[in-house]
């Protein structure tokens, strides 16, 4: 099994966050990981993007030439990297913030992140919203491994958020496997 | 009978290379003299500069570093922030401490470094050949100004002393001479508590020393003695600056 | 005691390697793609012990580093590219004097200010001395998160043995990435105060009960300095000798050899393994230390077998290749393929370049 993941939006999004917390989950379950971020030029309100690699054998190139996953939160993130995606791979598209998607050959999962995240009270745990649709179609890991992350590196400060996470990636899940 | 002049422990017994009345050899043995005074020879570093005294490590015996051109104050950090115990000083000329050095200088007073150094300033490029320094006075010929420096092509010279005076890192800054025995004398009080202020942890102690240079003076030893004096005073004012 | 893993960046990696590897000094000045490394040593450096100073240039910071090493701590700095062009006055006199440093060089595009994005075009400034006069570097070059931590150690070990500076060699690519690492304690901070210093009786202490030390790389007297270049000389062969390391794979039926390191060694190894399921007999060798150069596997190879081809893969136009080509001696056609600038050969480009390789050489078979 080699999956590689493609997650992409504005900065401020959560898109580092959310590869970081998969590729941890991944690692505990003791599978070959690597995360690659978009670095330097990148300002909060810019675009920001990391690709994850997730394998059973060792990994060769961190960066991904074609994915099997996209995850896109805003439109210029899938102007960017649509080609990037490879023939009948998956495209988890956040429908809030995108409204014309092309069909190609891959397989398209519209899911409104951000109103289930701004219906659970938090917009910026819409990141986890994603994170749980895209689990449900690709079982990597399980939501309690990524419990079990976000509890464990979650800040003193942030650990009253915990919660809203966890609900956010079941709302994802439910959503996802609808 | 009672021996009342020698030479100093921390002083190498061998002749030095620089020319006659050049200051560096009094400069030199007045930090022998200290070091063995305040006793610290068994924990003092010296960092020796890029230009005439290049080899100043020769002539004193203690521990020493040689330093990049420029850089010493950097060196000087890294040694004392990694041996604290030790008593760490910088001798640098004009043109190392402030030209090629300038950053350096600045930053490791900024910081507030807990060093000591000696500033030899004697307006002059020596090792290389008579160049102009930092320190170069306008009008003063060198092999760089032929026609004397000037303010509209080579800029004015350079204060670096009461710049440094105006950092809250900087703890004691003298500008002294070595023309006269009067202000040799003083130099060596003034050196001795750059030293003492190091030993104590007070911080950052600069001694700015104006040194003839009679080869690239172009001027008898005695009469560079006279041009301290009589000109480079003017432009470089002695006393505490700080 | 168990292993615990940890998803670290190859820049934090390479400052935690530093730090269990002894180091307790550490001067730098910001720059991307190795940020992640200076803020880390901010953070860590401290608490274990050690000394960590932001410098005001790069000029400054290599010179800490060398003042730091004369005076006996485990010392480093790093930086990208363009800072390490200007740290090479400093590494000659760290060279010259003869004194154990780390630096890393987390490598970005060029020339000039280039970018920010991951490149291999500085191989020729580390492996061949890169600043003023007659010396070489050790340099270590790591393809993985853990060989980044690991080689760590082992370039203050070798730095200490030959009194000499080792170069960590990396990629921006490599610097950013974050990857699953065994730290070998599961608290990272509990043995660092340890002093593992071996006996450094040249250093820099103050000359208590002992003749003064200098610390120097200057030779006035006529024939002095030629005399220290032939010792440094005689240092660098026993280097070559007992210094060489790489990585190899399926060397024994290949017919055609890649040769990468660094990041690009991983990339080529994925490739290595697609053409392996194809039934390609292809294999890999993967240089670990890069000056020195391992040329002893080379000779080791069946050049003899006219089938063989050996192809150069970095990101540069042909750096190593010089190397691998002395190393091979004319007994192997030597074929390139490099990209540079932040562009990366992609495994789906070497598997290209491969078949276009062995269609080629079809006819000989």
């Amino acid at each position: 099994m080699t999956e590689r993941i493609i997650i992409a939006g504005a900065g401020g999004q959560g898109i580092m966050l959310l590869g970081k917390v998969l590729s941890m989950a991944a690692m505990r379950k003791g599978k070959f990981v690597t995360w690659l971020p978009s670095y330097g030029a990148e300002v909060r309100g810019g675009t920001a993007h990391c690709m994850v690699v997730i394998s059973d054998q060792e990994i060769g190139s961190p960066y991904i030439d074609k994915a099997d996953t996209l995850i896109v939160m805003n439109k210029p993130s899938l102007t960017r990297f649509q080609s990037k995606i490879k023939d009948k791979g998956l495209v988890l598209i956040n429908s809030s913030l995108i409204d014309k998607y092309p069909r190609g050959n891959s397989r398209l999962l519209p899911c409104p992140f951000s109103e289930l995240a701004m219906k659970l009270g938090n917009i910026k745990v819409a990141n986890m919203v994603a994170l749980g649709a895209f689990l449900s179609q690709r079982k990597i890991v399980d939501l309690k491994d990524i419990f079990g992350v976000i509890s464990d590196i979650a800040p003193e400060d942030k650990r009253g958020l915990i919660e809203v996470n966890k609900r956010a990636l079941e709302e994802g899940a439910k959503y996802g496997s609808r | 009978m009672n021996k009342i002049f020698s030479r100093p422990k921390s002083l190498r017994n061998i002749s030095t290379h620089y020319c006659p009345g050049c200051g560096h050899g009094i400069a030199h043995r007045l930090i022998a003299e200290i070091v063995d005074e305040l006793g610290i020879r068994q924990r003092v570093i010296g960092i020796a500069p890029v230009g005439c005294a290049v080899i100043a490590y020769d002539y004193w015996d203690f521990d020493c570093c040689e330093a990049a051109h420029g850089r010493a104050l950097a060196v000087a950090t890294g040694i004392k922030r990694v041996r604290p115990q030790n008593i760490v000083f910088t001798y640098q000329g004009d043109g190392d401490l402030a030209a090629i050095g300038t950053n350096e200088t600045i930053h490791a007073a900024n910081r507030g470094e807990n060093l000591t150094v000696v500033f030899i300033n004697n307006a002059v490029y020596g090792m290389t050949g008579g160049q102009m320094a930092p320190t170069t006075l306008l009008g003063q010929k060198t092999a760089t100004t032929p026609r004397g420096r000037s303010a509209a092509t080579e800029g004015w010279p350079l204060k670096i002393s009461e710049m440094l005076a105006l950092l809250p890192g900087v703890k004691f800054i003298e500008r002294t001479s070595l023309h006269s025995v009067q202000e040799v004398i003083k130099t060596k009080r003034a050196i001795k508590q750059a030293f003492q202020n190091q030993v104590d942890k007070i911080g950052f102690s600069l001694v700015e020393v104006l040194s003839p240079c009679p080869t690239y003076l172009g001027l008898s030893p005695v009469e560079a003695l006279e041009w301290i004096r009589k000109t480079m005073i003017k432009e470089f004012p002695l006393g505490r600056i700080k | 005691m168990a292993k615990t893993k940890v998803l670290m960046t190859g820049n934090e990696a390479i400052a935690e390697g530093a730090i269990q590897g002894g180091c307790r000094f550490y001067a730098g000045y910001p720059i991307t793609p190795q940020n992640e490394l200076i803020a880390y040593m901010a953070r860590h450096l401290l608490p274990a012990g050690g000394v960590f100073i932001q410098a005001e240039s790069e000029l400054a910071a290599i010179n800490m580093v060398f003042a730091a090493a004369a005076a006996g701590s485990r010392a480093m700095t790093s930086s990208s590219s363009p800072g390490i062009s200007l740290k090479q006055e400093g590494i000659s006199y760290i060279a010259g004097a003869e004194l154990p440093a780390v630096i890393v060089n987390i490598m970005r595009g060029g020339p000039g200010l280039g970018n920010i994005w991951p490149a291999q075009s500085d191989y020729f400034q580390a492996t061949r001395g890169g600043g003023h006069g007659d010396y070489r570097c050790i340099v270590l070059a790591p393809s993985s998160v853990q060989e980044a931590y690991d080689l760590m150690a082992l370039a203050f070990e070798l730095a200490d043995r030959y009194r000499n500076p080792a170069i960590i060699l990396g990629d921006g690519m490599l610097g950013q990435m974050m990857e699953p690492l065994s730290v070998h304690s599961p608290q990272p901070t509990v043995h660092r105060k340890k002093n593992i210093l071996p006996n450094k009786k040249w250093a820099l202490t103050g000359c208590k009960g002992r003749k003064p030390n200098i610390i120097k790389s200057f030779y006035m007297k006529e024939g002095d300095l030629e005399k220290f270049n032939l010792r440094l000389q005689e240092k660098y062969k026993i280097i070559k000798q007992k210094e060489q390391r790489c990585d190899s794979l399926f060397l024994e039926d290949a017919q055609v050899i890649l040769v990468a390191y660094g990041t690009m060694a991983r990339i080529a190894r994925g490739a290595v393994t697609k053409l392996r399921e194809d039934g390609k007999k292809i294999g890999l060798i993967r240089p670990v230390t890069l000056w020195p150069f391992p040329d002893k596997v080379f000779k080791r190879l069946a050049i003899s077998d006219k089938r063989l081809a050996i192809l150069v893969i970095e990101m540069s136009y042909g750096q190593m290749l010089d190397d691998v080509r002395l190393a091979v001696n004319c007994q192997a056609p030597v074929e390139f393929l490099g990209r540079s600038g932040g562009g990366v050969p992609s495994e789906g480009e070497i598997i290209n370049k491969v078949r276009k390789l062995l269609r080629t050489r079809e006819p000989e078979n």
